[in-house]
């Protein structure tokens, strides 16, 4: 919901970004306020998915230049997990496997570090089992998910809820949710969607970066943007989502080369 | 973030000091001469000599064995000291006798032994330079008929029992390493649990090597007669030093009917520097005989130090019913090099024997798993399971797996699975994307890794087990 007088969570200035030496980010600029829902689209290869993991801080991409506020502080001062714990989220397109390492030790893991950080309890293991058990409620999971590892052998599907899980534990203040909607079926994309929408509050942002406009059938965004070789080239509203499932990509960039 | 990976694994060594004791230290070299120095100095009975003997004349006619996947420049035999003991002072009766510099030694092991073998009820016959200085819980131990003192002590006290047991289960002429230890062992522990006895602790020995290349070769006997069981504990650590130090090490346990012998080793010993300078060669022999009908032994490894391992802790399944484990965990870092597994023999009818393998690789170091599974023609109905897991920290390392699988009765029942994976730097992202750090990361994974072996571990072991292993990767992430 956009409003006048809400607080500034994160605003990117010019950011450009390499990986292995290849330019990705030519100058992206985005203002997120509390409350808010964004919508980034754009062809592959458009920097959609960088831009979600050059905030996180992903070792593989190197900043070299413009700068990024997160409530007003320096974002890229923070090592990565510091910004998590600081309250920025990253919604994985493919969460990786961590064999081994059960998912319920690893989600009250992350859980008491953003406690901690907050200056708030940690709960036990038993207080814990509680907590999450009636998170999981709402998408649906089931609790055989706490006992087996990490993302090992979850289906795409069960993968993505269990994001969505972490978002839900970790309560942050800006989620980006890269490619939530790939390869989930339409009953888990239900879920998942209505998911977030428990998750948004007046005090939270969402930045959702997504191929298709079919996710936001089911999470309506305030803000649509267009991402075109490492710029935001397009920002319209919901509407944009619909034009751009009908004419394409490629009409915006003809409109931009013609701005430039 | 390799880099990150890189440091984890590059915490000094903590435990580098020379502590200032006299010692007794021979000249360097081996001949007959040495041998019979050894045995006159221990005072032993003629029988001792002569298995001595013999053994040094097989040795004299083997060479090191050359198949294992480790490098190293080739030892020379001759400029290895065979015997350092501290000077020879009285009997110790209790541990307030003992060395102040010995137990300052012990402290900064962490191994306040006076406190921590009360605290722990743990029962610790210490080894230092191949001399046991004190053994305690001894009496308490008697009080059920279990012998638990160091094997000098034993050759004199129950010559019947040495007589009969030693090189029993690895014969003087095993192999190159176990026929050198046969002829210049200087001490180790022993330990007897009569028919029918629970040992109430678990029994402990914490060896450590303190001379400047003096070879070191420790023989340890364990007998569980019929009915009885015990838990054995070995944990070791080595000062510093530039020179290689070769450990040969002797183990042989022996299971009557119904008896029961859990073998847990914790290994720390020097591993050389981060270029490969210096370090422990660790050429170790051990071995466990299930003599009786539905014995059993196991083994459970963390090996996490010296330069070179080659140590194959072994089972030969006789007796009917009879069951062998091995659960490993062995971490290399830096040059480090690894050739370790296990032999499971089966010979009795309905033996079953379980191998759980887990390699750790960081660094530029080289990780291997060998182990043979053996079905004799006699052993039917036998089932083996093995499953040898590799993880890679880094791309420098290395892992390997080379299991050897001969069967020779039709009604046998073997598997085997392997896996190799690798701490990448999506893993350690994603955890950092959650607000876990590196550190806490890598140690979370190592330990879901190694979960089934740590599990095997007696608590306490398995707490410090868990540090070492943290203690050992720290910095290699950061």
């Amino acid at each position: 919901m956009i409003r006048q007088d809400s607080k500034t969570l994160l605003e990117v200035r010019g950011l450009r970004a390499t990986v292995n030496g290849i330019e990705i980010l030519k100058g992206m600029d985005l203002t997120v306020k509390a409350g808010e829902v964004h919508a980034i689209m754009g062809p592959n290869g458009s920097g959609k998915s960088t831009f979600a993991k050059v905030l996180a801080g992903h070792p593989a991409y190197v900043v070299t230049g413009g700068s990024v506020l997160f409530e007003g502080k320096d974002l890229f001062a923070l090592a990565p997990e510091e910004r998590a714990r600081a309250g920025l989220f990253l919604g994985f397109q493919y969460p990786i496997e961590i064999p081994g390492v059960a998912n319920a030790q690893f989600l009250r893991l992350a859980y008491n570090t953003v406690q901690t950080q907050r200056g708030k309890d940690e709960l036990d293991p038993l207080e814990f089992d509680d907590f999450v058990r009636e998170k999981m409620k709402l998408l649906e999971m089931n609790p055989d998910f706490l006992d087996r590892s990490v993302n090992e052998g979850f289906s795409g599907g069960e993968k993505k809820r269990n994001e969505i899980l972490q978002m839900a534990l970790l309560e942050p203040r800006v989620a980006i949710l890269d490619e939530t909607d790939s390869g989930l079926d339409i009953d888990a994309l239900r879920i998942v969607a209505g998911g977030v929408n428990q998750l948004a509050n007046k005090d939270n942002a969402i930045v959702l970066v997504t191929h298709y406009q079919r996710l936001l059938n089911y999470i309506e965004p305030d803000y649509v943007h267009v991402t075109e070789a490492g710029r935001i080239v397009k920002t319209g509203p919901k509407s944009l989502a619909l034009e751009l499932e009908s004419r394409g990509y490629d009409w915006v960039s003809a409109a931009a080369g013609a701005a430039a | 973030m390799s880099s990150i990976l890189q440091n984890l694994v590059n915490k000094p060594y903590e435990h580098g000091f020379v502590t200032d004791i006299e010692s007794d230290t021979a000249a360097k070299g081996l001949s007959e001469a040495t041998i019979r120095m050894i045995s006159a100095k221990k005072n032993e009975p003629a029988w001792l000599l002569e298995f001595r003997l013999k053994a040094y004349a097989h040795w004299l006619t083997m060479t090191p064995p050359a198949w294992a996947n480790v490098h190293y420049p080739p030892v020379d035999f001759q400029a290895i000291s065979y015997y350092s003991a501290p000077k020879p002072k009285k009997k110790l009766a209790s541990m307030d006798e003992v060395d102040p510099e010995l137990l300052k030694t012990f402290e900064k092991l962490g191994v306040p032994m006076n406190e921590r073998a009360k605290l722990a009820g743990v029962a610790v016959d210490v080894i230092f330079d191949s001399v046991s200085v004190a053994t305690t819980y001894k009496a308490k131990l008697a009080e059920v008929g279990i012998i638990f003192c160091s094997i000098s002590e034993a050759v004199h006290e129950h010559p019947e029992l040495i007589q009969k047991y030693l090189g029993s289960v690895v014969p003087v002429g095993d192999n190159f390493y176990a026929a050198l230890n046969s002829a210049v062992f200087t001490d180790g522990s022993f330990c007897f649990i009569p028919k029918g006895v629970k040992c109430p602790m678990d029994l402990s020995t914490y060896f450590r090597i303190n001379t400047e290349s003096s070879g070191q070769f420790e023989r340890t006997l364990i007998i569980a007669e019929d009915g009885a069981s015990v838990s054995y504990l070995e944990g070791c650590t080595a000062p510093k030093f530039d020179s290689n130090q070769l450990h040969a090490a002797v183990v042989e346990l022996v299971a009557l009917d119904n008896a029961d012998i859990k073998y847990s080793t914790v290994q720390n010993w020097y591993a050389g520097d981060e270029n490969g300078v210096g370090g422990i060669y660790n050429f170790v022999t051990k071995r466990g005989l299930c003599k009786g009908v539905n014995s059993r032994i196991s083994w459970t490894q963390v090996e996490t130090g010296s330069a070179i391992t080659w140590k194959y802790p072994s089972c030969v399944l006789r007796g009917e019913n009879s069951v062998g484990e091995f659960y490993s965990v062995a971490l290399t870092n830096h040059h480090q090099q690894a050739d370790t597994g296990t032999k499971m023999i089966h010979i009795g009818k309905n033996t079953r024997s379980k191998i759980v393998s887990k390699g750790i690789s960081a660094g530029v170091s080289s990780n291997s798993y060998r182990g043979l599974v053996r079905i004799a023609p006699t052993a039917a109905g036998a089932r083996n399971y093995s499953q040898c897991d590799s993880m890679l920290i880094g791309d420098k390392c290395s892992a390997n797996t080379f299991p050897y699988i001969d069967v020779r009765n039709p009604g046998a029942q073997v598997e085997h699975e392997a896996s190799t994976s690798k701490i990448g730097e999506d893993q350690l992202f994603y955890f950092a994307q959650r607000g876990i750090g590196a550190e806490e990361a890598v140690s979370m994974i190592i330990n879901g890794f190694c979960k089934d072996v740590f599990q095997q571990l007696p608590m306490e072991f398995a707490v410090e087990a868990t540090k070492l292993l943290g203690v050992k990767l720290e910095g290699s992430v950061g």
